[in-house]
């Protein structure tokens, strides 16, 4: 298992009542889909909020970055970066164009 | 000693506010779910600790959030609302089929008699059901399967439905309405629907006395007198006499006829309040003067209320499921603006005081009786 740090946006992060940064330990690959499986199951609150429910795609307004990247648009079982596999970076799930707040790492 | 509790759903919170029964000392408690759109709040009239909220975002998407304590702590429940079945197409601004898309919940309504029944209108219209106090949601697709739902259009705000109305008197009755397809009635609990739009016209569409088509604002009815009903429409404040069969003009000597919200007095079935707004392109209160218009007739006759309202320089908007009454012996009249504030009357509209002034925009407001 890898122990993967996703960061969410205030408003789901209010939703799950967690600091900014999640862990999750997730079975390799570590991939977007495998991210959110975790993430899903860890807070059911958040199934519909940032992939939809049926199609399983990601909402209109949310971008996935990781490693100064953008991921968005890539495919969501393509291996994450092994810094976000490591645990070095996170995952960060963003809303888009969210607000100002400078995230340090 | 009975109290007050006021719901109040904002662009960025929800807000309950409670106060006893002279309903001159409030006390205000929020945000709840601080950021997000509270499209609606509503409590059970069988348990009246009993809350549901509709919260949203256009990031995030739908939650429905319950409350067991009245709304002092909140719990996530099931957000998932699949249309029955193939949804296929309405017709989009242009008259263009577009498909039918979730995007999110506008009312909730609690069930007469059993606290985990509960309805919720949502856009892109349709009427679901939960049965399991909002652990699982049912469409009630024979609603979009009348067989007009390729012909409906949306409204400006989107095609919501937005008005939910269960018949105290016949628990199989239920009356809907539709931006822009117009008012829906069962007679089966919501297995089979008709459409009750006879008598309403709209200039807005090609024939404006189709069956379906009309920009129904919002439906009052009150629980003594199931089958009369009272209707802001887009433009015109209509009423019918039977269940929706048919419907006539009371607008009256109103300022204007175009506004969203309209209700009605808690003990007199024949008293019915709007607040009328300058036209559709001017969502604000004509001559800049908030001014709530009361008839004690039924319609026809309305006279301004206006003491503790601005009566100048006034531009705010009172959206459609932002006004609601008490039960109390002297009953009181609440609504929300835009602006942020929200007004009481405890003497059935004669005098207004704001409970709050500076909320965010108020989407809907809800009140609850507690005795």
């Amino acid at each position: 298992m890898c122990l993967i740090r996703v960061f969410l946006p205030a408003h789901l992060r209010n939703l799950v009542q967690a600091a900014s940064e999640v862990a999750l330990n997730v079975a390799p690959p570590v991939t977007v889909r495998s991210v959110l499986d975790a993430l899903e199951a860890q807070y059911p609150m958040l199934r519909g909020t940032i992939r939809d429910h049926e199609t399983q795609k990601r909402r209109p307004f949310v971008r996935f970055f990781a490693c100064r990247e953008d991921l968005s648009h890539d495919s969501p079982d393509s291996p994450l970066p092994e810094a976000v596999a490591s645990g070095a970076e996170p995952l960060l799930i963003v809303g888009a164009i969210a607000g100002g707040r400078t995230v340090s790492f | 000693m009975s109290k007050v509790r006021v719901l109040v759903g904002t662009k960025k919170g929800a807000f309950v506010l409670t106060a006893d029964g002279a309903r001159n000392k409030w006390d205000i408690n929020g945000p709840f779910f601080g950021g997000w759109e509270i499209y609606h709040m509503k409590g059970s009239p069988v348990d009246p600790n009993r809350l549901y909220a509709s919260q949203s975002t256009g990031w995030f998407g739908q939650l429905i959030q319950r409350s067991s304590d009245g709304g002092q702590t909140w719990e996530p429940v099931e957000n998932k609302f699949a249309y029955d079945g193939i949804p296929g197409t309405h017709q989009w601004y242009d008259g263009t089929p577009h498909p039918w898309e979730f995007k999110r919940v506008w009312h909730l309504e609690s069930s007469l008699t059993d606290a985990e029944t509960v309805y919720a209108g949502v856009e892109d219209a349709a009427l679901f059901r939960s049965s399991d106090g909002g652990k699982s949601w049912q469409e009630l697709s024979g609603l979009r399967g009348h067989g007009s739902g390729p012909h409906w259009t949306p409204g400006a705000g989107g095609m919501c439905l937005h008005t939910i109305i269960l018949d105290p008197k016949n628990p199989q009755r239920i009356f809907i309405a539709i931006s822009a397809a117009g008012a829906f009635r069962s007679d089966d609990g919501g297995q089979t629907w008709q459409p009750i739009n006879q008598g309403l016209r709209s200039e807005h569409i090609p024939d404006p006395t189709a069956e379906v088509g009309h920009c129904v604002h919002h439906i009052a009815m009150h629980p003594a007198n199931p089958g009369r009903l009272f209707m802001q429409k887009h433009w015109d404040v209509m009423r019918s006499d039977d269940a929706g069969a048919s419907w006539q003009e009371v607008s009256g000597n109103l300022p204007t006829d175009f506004g969203f919200t309209i209700d009605i007095h808690a003990h007199e079935p024949e008293t019915i309040y709007v607040v009328p707004i300058k036209s559709d392109s001017e969502h604000y209160p004509p001559d800049a003067k908030l001014r709530v218009y009361r008839s004690r007739s039924g319609g026809h006759d309305w006279e301004a209320l206006t003491k503790g309202l601005p009566q100048s320089d006034c531009y705010v908007n009172v959206l459609r499921d932002a006004m609601s009454v008490d039960s109390l012996d002297s009953c009181g009249i609440y609504f929300g603006t835009t602006g942020g504030q929200v007004y009481c009357s405890a003497d059935s509209g004669d005098n207004w005081l704001p409970i709050v002034r500076d909320l965010p925009s108020v989407l809907s407001v809800e009140v609850q009786t507690l005795v």
